[in-house]
């Protein structure tokens, strides 16, 4: 029944003599994607799903990247004719939608996908199904934006819409109403995200692993999820509401003046939304950078219940302070106040982050600067950076004078290139060998390390300046007299030196894919569950679910750690703990693969491209969808042998029975 | 006067001391927000320069920490010891005493600036009892309309694109837009304002500084959201009462007949649509008055100088220097075009 290595005198655990090679050829079986295109599009399995969204993300990142490097050509010198308004605002806003919508937050919430379960030890997903449908639903809104853009109705009201100028009497057309569904797409594909990241970590994490023993990027990722969960719908909303305005017959004046709207309302809503979202990006990342410093230091994680705490408290703060996008607007002094202290307070759980990590890497072993490595010690002194100039713009006089300048374009790509982007290519380095079974060429990384930091330093560092001596964001050309020529110059060679940094990081991915060196199942020597399975993981992720005794467990393995060996190997089954303890509590079938996610994903798409173009659209589109959920929710017949398998004891690791439970 | 020359001959030391840290050495301009016209600019510059050492100090300490973290020497037996699970080593104390002081210290320092930005933005928006010079900005898409208010109600007049405002006289900027949201920005004189449709805001400032600055919109407004500019003139007491009296009469009557067959091209063409010229029955908003045209400095939105040149290019064609913004070609014959260009030239 349990580890056929298991030592006697631990608890009471039985010990017994698994069949091993039975167990895998049944698990094998019970857990493979169909073969084929059909296959493709039925899988269920989150990691198929969350490499999906990682490639598709990066792709519209190097979309993004394509628009930013228009922008940087437009804008090396005056008065220059290389793109017109129209044309620069578009390229402006499908750049910011893109790297926030499309980019940033499907990725990290990707790799959640993808390691959440690994690193609690399951075998899939709380929700399979519904983890494909977020997918495709993601999928659908990114192309609607480039079908515009590429028809040239792409959005050109930036990527925050402020109305009146996106209002039906500003913005005539489908520009806007194709950035407002490609909102609504991309936020049901986060919120869907962020409940299967929940529900799995709290719910389906290996015996022993109690709340106090969850790794921190597991940790960061639940943050996360608990803030898209408060966030999108703030946004969803507002852009429904923007939809409304401006679909001909409905009008409903929402944010319209003349007819006793609010144009300030969008705005509220908006930031509600706006801000946690760029602490939605910043977290994984410092989960990310938790997840690297421990590996590469060697030694436990310094401060984890602070840690921890920081992460949390981050993700209450970061609630209170969207006014602080609006100090230009007309509100009272003394609610201003309030949001500048809360943004200035919410550099304190940074900061103890930032000490934290400081003190693990000196406590730590000697640091191998491998290339994942050396990405985060760019983040710490790139994102310390981005946190000053933050709290320089949380201040709300000072703000006054830098808001809506190139300062503040300098300061959120030092946030979010230098907090999220910089770990994210730290992880891609790091988790590389895990997906493809070979490690990432080290040169080239070096490479393409230093391409990146000193691309990004001469990008964006003279743009502080730039916003100092009064360049407005946003614009398309300047005058030769303003002076803002040589630093815009600057910033557009280094713009080219970060591509080129980007351009050597996807050489090495497809060298290394077929020539990297060979990285065995734990190439970096790491702590967390994911690298206690292959490389790459079987379908299964691992033959008997582990158990934990610490934070550490593939550093403390020994002999006789006990595995679970009672779940089902002929169906998809996984075992469902306790939220705080962990303990065993019960068994549950995960569903197959299934055509039905792809079927609902795509009446959802009728409906809100359809509402583009009229409102019937929503009755038809409920009427489709209506069909998809029956076909979806349709019970499959259950063997009578399940029934009588769910009596059967089940012991696992800590001494921990199941029997009690069922 | 004398307190305001201190603190300039300040800043240029300060920016020199700059220069020699990060590459913030040149900062001279008409439209930098470290170089103040007003004592409001002047507080917020402050608190820049405060929140600018603090943060190169803070950088710097950092970075420190980091490197030494990196490259600290590590004993053979550190090395090749297993991992501890629970460390309790005087190596291990100590960097939770430096963890505490650091966060200690950080919590002070955010006060500190907490407290600075407190005072700062009280002092900013503080409003004093003397009568201020009241000026209503209305934002257009894409130029700037100023409305001088006058106790005497005909005395009153509409300009655009440049602001005259008189030295150390109290301004009270009421803003409103009657299209998008704008923002009124000039760096030189007070942080920016939004101005919305449908809700006013306010500016308070008092320009001590006699000088030419420029201004920007600063919030995204669409096609020529990038050079809708504006000019801020601030001049002695004297010319600036000058100035009013003129702008508050009608525009000149046009005097030999090229100009007057200018007018009339103006008063038979589409110009009369979108603009007012006061006295004549040119009398709308939706592009700048004309009144005064010829006495001001610079023409669509302070991007090119007022010439004749200039005005010609602007009138047949302006969607070739700002495309997308609304005033539409206008196909003139030369001799309808040189009378319509006397006549303009000749508004002062």
């Amino acid at each position: 029944m349990i580890n056929e290595r298991s030592k006697p005198g631990k608890a009471h655990i039985e010990t017994a003599t698994l069949d091993v090679e039975r167990d895998r050829a049944e698990l094998e079986r019970s857990w493979e994607t169909r073969p084929g295109f059909i296959g493709w599009l039925t899988t269920t399995n989150h990691k198929s799903i969350a490499i999906r969204y990682i490639v598709t993300a990066f792709i519209f990142f190097l979309f993004g990247g394509i628009l930013a490097a228009l922008m940087r050509i437009q804008l090396a010198r005056p008065r220059s004719e290389f793109l017109g308004p129209d044309a620069y605002d578009q390229v402006f806003t499908v750049h910011g939608s893109t790297m926030m919508f499309l980019f940033a937050v499907p990725i990290m919430t990707a790799l959640g996908l993808y390691f959440v379960p690994l690193m609690v030890g399951t075998r899939n997903v709380a929700f399979p199904k519904l983890n494909a449908f977020g997918y495709y639903v993601y999928l659908t809104g990114g192309i609607l934006l480039y079908l515009g853009l590429l028809s040239n109705t792409g959005p050109d009201t930036g990527w925050f819409s402020y109305v009146p100028l996106s209002g039906p009497d500003f913005a005539p057309g489908k520009r806007v109403d194709i950035w407002a569904q490609m909102i609504t797409f991309t936020e049901i594909a986060a919120l869907v995200a962020a409940v299967e990241i929940i529900v799995t970590a709290f719910k389906m994490r290996a015996p022993g692993m109690s709340l106090n023993r969850i790794p921190l990027f597991v940790w960061a990722m639940v943050v996360t999820a608990f803030m898209i969960i408060f966030a999108m719908p703030a946004i969803m909303l507002a852009s429904s509401m923007l939809a409304t305005d401006r679909l001909t017959g409905v009008s409903t004046h929402f944010f319209n003046p003349a007819e006793g709207g609010d144009a300030l309302l969008w705005q509220h809503l908006f930031w509600f939304f706006g801000h946690p979202e760029v602490y939605i990006i910043f977290i994984p990342g410092t989960g990310i950078v938790s997840t690297l410093i421990v590996t590469f230091a060697r030694r436990i994680a310094f401060g984890y219940t602070a840690l921890v705490l920081s992460l949390i408290s981050t993700g209450f703060i970061g609630f209170g302070l969207w006014v602080h996008h609006m100090f230009a607007t007309p509100l009272p002094q003394l609610g201003q106040s309030f949001f500048t202290g809360a943004s200035i307070m919410i550099a304190i759980p940074s900061g103890v982050q930032i000490f934290c990590w400081i003190a693990t890497l000196w406590l730590g072993k000697r640091l191998e600067l491998k290339t994942p490595l050396l990405f985060v010690l760019g983040f710490v002194f790139t994102f310390v950076i981005g946190g000053l100039t933050g709290v320089m713009l949380g201040s709300a006089p000072l703000d006054l004078q830098v808001h809506d300048t190139f300062f503040v374009v300098a300061h959120l790509h030092y946030v979010l290139i230098g907090g999220a982007i910089f770990p994210l290519f730290g992880a891609l380095y790091y988790w590389f060998p895990k997906w493809t079974g070979r490690l990432m060429n080290e040169r080239l990384g070096k490479l393409n390390f230093w391409l990146m930091l000193i691309g990004f330093h001469l990008t964006f560092f003279p743009m502080h300046q730039l916003g100092i001596q009064g360049m407005p964001r946003r614009v398309y050309t300047y005058l030769p007299e303003t002076g803002w020529g040589a630093l815009n110059l600057l910033a557009s060679i280094g713009a080219a030196v970060l591509t080129a940094g980007v351009i050597a990081f996807l050489i090495n991915v497809f060298w290394s894919r077929r020539h990297g060196a060979p990285a065995g199942d734990n190439p970096w020597n790491s702590d967390t569950l994911e690298w206690a399975t292959s490389s790459p993981p079987p379908s299964y992720n691992f033959l008997y679910i582990p158990t934990v005794r610490n934070r550490y467990p593939v550093w403390t393995v020994e002999p006789d750690t006990p595995v679970v060996a009672g779940l089902r190997t002929d169906v998809r089954e996984a075992l469902v703990t306790h939220t705080i303890t962990a303990a065993p509590d019960h068994r549950y079938e995960l569903p197959n693969s299934s055509i039905w996610p792809l079927v609902l994903a795509a009446a959802t798409a009728v409906t809100f491209i359809g509402v583009i173009f009229t409102a019937w659209a929503i009755p038809i589109g409920a009427a489709l969808t209506f069909i998809a959920l029956v076909g979806w929710f349709w019970p499959n017949s259950e063997p009578a042998a399940l029934e009588a398998e769910r009596h059967r004891s089940l012991p696992t690791g800590d001494g921990l029975s199941l029997e009690q439970q069922t | 006067m004398k307190r305001h020359k201190e603190t300039q001959s300040r800043y240029r030391v300060t920016g020199c001391c700059c220069a020699a840290l990060m590459f913030f050495q040149d900062l001279s301009g008409a439209h930098s927000s470290v170089e103040p016209a007003t004592p409001q600019a002047g507080r917020i510059a402050n608190l820049w320069w405060v929140m600018f050492y603090v943060s190169v100090a803070v950088l710097a300490l950092v970075t420190a920490a980091l490197i030494y973290a990196v490259f600290r020497r590590r004993s053979a037996r550190e090395q090749t010891a297993p991992v501890d699970l629970s460390p309790n080593t005087n190596r291990e104390r100590k960097a939770t005493r430096a963890a505490a002081v650091a966060l200690a210290v950080t919590i002070a320092i955010l006060f500190v600036l907490l407290g600075l930005s407190f005072t700062t933005g009280r002092a900013v928006s503080f409003l004093s009892n003397e009568s201020p010079l009241e000026i209503k900005a209305v934002g257009h898409r894409w130029w700037w309309e100023f409305q001088y208010v006058d106790p005497v109600p005909s005395r009153g007049f509409i300009t655009a694109n440049e602001l005259r405002l008189p030295q150390g006289r109290q301004i009270v900027l009421t803003l409103t837009s009657n299209d998008v949201i704008h923002s009124f920005w000039a760096p030189n004189l007070m942080g920016k304002k939004d101005l919305i449709p449908g809700q006013e805001s306010r500016l308070i400032f008092r320009p001590e500084k006699q000088g030419v600055f420029r201004g920007q919109c600063a919030e995204f407004c669409g096609f020529q959201h990038a050079q809708m500019g504006f000019l801020v003139l601030v001049e002695s007491d004297g010319d600036f009462s000058d100035w009013y009296n003129h702008e508050s009469q009608q525009a000149v009557q046009p005097s030999n007949d090229s100009e007057k067959r200018g007018r009339q091209v103006f008063l038979s063409s589409t110009c009369v649509m979108c603009h007012t010229i006061g006295g004549t029955p040119a009398n709308s908003n939706i592009g700048p008055p004309l009144t005064h045209l010829a006495s001001r400095t610079s023409i669509a939105a302070a991007t090119l100088t007022n010439s004749r040149e200039n005005l010609a290019k602007w009138v047949t064609d302006s969607q070739k220097i700002k495309p997308g913004n609304r005033m539409p070609p206008n196909v003139l014959g030369p001799e309808n075009l040189d009378d319509l260009l006397n006549y303009l030239t000749s508004l002062k």
